[in-house]
């Protein structure tokens, strides 16, 4: 019967402990409701842009809040204050709690100092999604990239995220890069802490 | 002992999302909005040091008179600020700890923006029997 459990019956949300829970959500549940938030936001919008916009801003909501439930449980409150901290916390800790994994690897751009990379094989979200050619680039990874701007923004290390496919030669599949781009202040703020 | 508590949370974006007069004094309008006044001033310093460390509990960081105004900091950057008289620097750490979770929980409702004003009952309720046990 739906309702009927063995766990104490909380009068409201607030008196919950924040516990850890089960660690797992089930695959397929996940990929049912994603391909539906995909689907629900193609039939609103009128082009690829306003679509992945619309996925990261989905995102960004998750991203704000995993950073501040991960910093309270996983991390015995400290916060983070520098740029190399937040991005390895988003590397290993944010990620092991998501996909189950820590990110396949952290690049920092080589043209521009601002730029960083989160690579991933095969990003979770876009393992049963292809795309037809005729939407172009378009990346249901963008959910992802708002998620890690959502954690960077709450951090406040304002930054522009954005996902791409990029080929790897021998692979069928291309691999996702997550590209992270900060804004001026965060460089000028890291400079000026040394 | 009468005390005086003023405690406060503001959002990332400087704007104050939940207040509440937890003192045992009886509550004067007058000195509300002095307090409200001297804890909104403590925002420039509280800004400036939260960068300096990465422990979430700052301490006591402005003096007004005999008030001392002590401020915990999130990692999304949001403020919980108490404006006292006391210096029961202990209790007000685990007040502090016990709002955060309260706070973390608030947060996680999909429906409750980030950065607006808490409206639940039962949070203020919570709140204001956290801060008589602690403070």
């Amino acid at each position: 019967m739906i309702g009927v459990g063995k766990a104490k019956q909380y009068g409201n949300v607030l008196d919950k402990p924040l516990s850890r829970g089960r660690q797992e959500v089930s695959l397929s549940a996940f990929a049912f409701l994603f391909s539906e938030l995909v689907q629900y936001n193609q039939t609103q919008v009128d082009n690829i842009a306003e679509l992945e916009r619309r996925l990261e801003d989905a995102g960004y909501a998750v991203g704000a809040r995993v950073l501040e439930l991960l910093c309270h449980r996983d991390k015995g409150n400290r916060r983070e204050t520098r740029l190399l901290g937040i991005l390895s916390f988003i590397h290993s800790t944010v990620w092991k709690v998501l996909f189950g994994k820590v990110a396949d690897s952290l690049e920092k751009g080589t043209e521009h100092e601002d730029e960083y990379m989160i690579s991933e094989k095969e990003l979770l979200v876009n393992r049963f999604i292809s795309v037809p050619k005729d939407m172009g680039a378009f990346n249901c990874g963008a959910f992802v990239a708002g998620i890690v701007r959502g954690v960077l923004d709450g951090a406040g290390f304002p930054a522009v995220v954005t996902a791409h496919f990029v080929p790897i030669e021998g692979q069928q599949r291309p691999r996702t890069t997550i590209l992270i781009k900060f804004a001026e202040e965060v460089l000028r703020r890291e400079a000026r802490l040394g | 002992m009468a005390s005086t508590a003023c405690f406060v949370i503001v959002s990332k974006n400087d704007i104050p999302i939940y207040e509440a007069e937890v003192g045992t004094a009886p509550r004067k309008e007058e000195v509300a909005y002095q307090h409200q006044f001297i804890l909104h001033a403590a925002l420039d310093i509280v800004q400036d040091l939260a960068w300096t460390t990465s422990a979430m509990f700052l301490k006591s960081v402005d003096r007004f008179n005999d008030l001392v105004v002590s401020v915990y900091v999130t990692a999304g950057h949001t403020r919980l600020m108490l404006l006292h008289d006391s210096r029961n620097e202990d209790g007000i750490k685990s007040f502090f700890q016990e709002v955060h979770e309260l706070y973390i929980k608030t947060l996680l409702n999909p429906l409750y923006l980030p950065g607006s004003r808490i409206t639940s009952s039962h949070f203020d309720t919570k709140v204001r029997a956290l801060a008589r046990k602690y403070l």
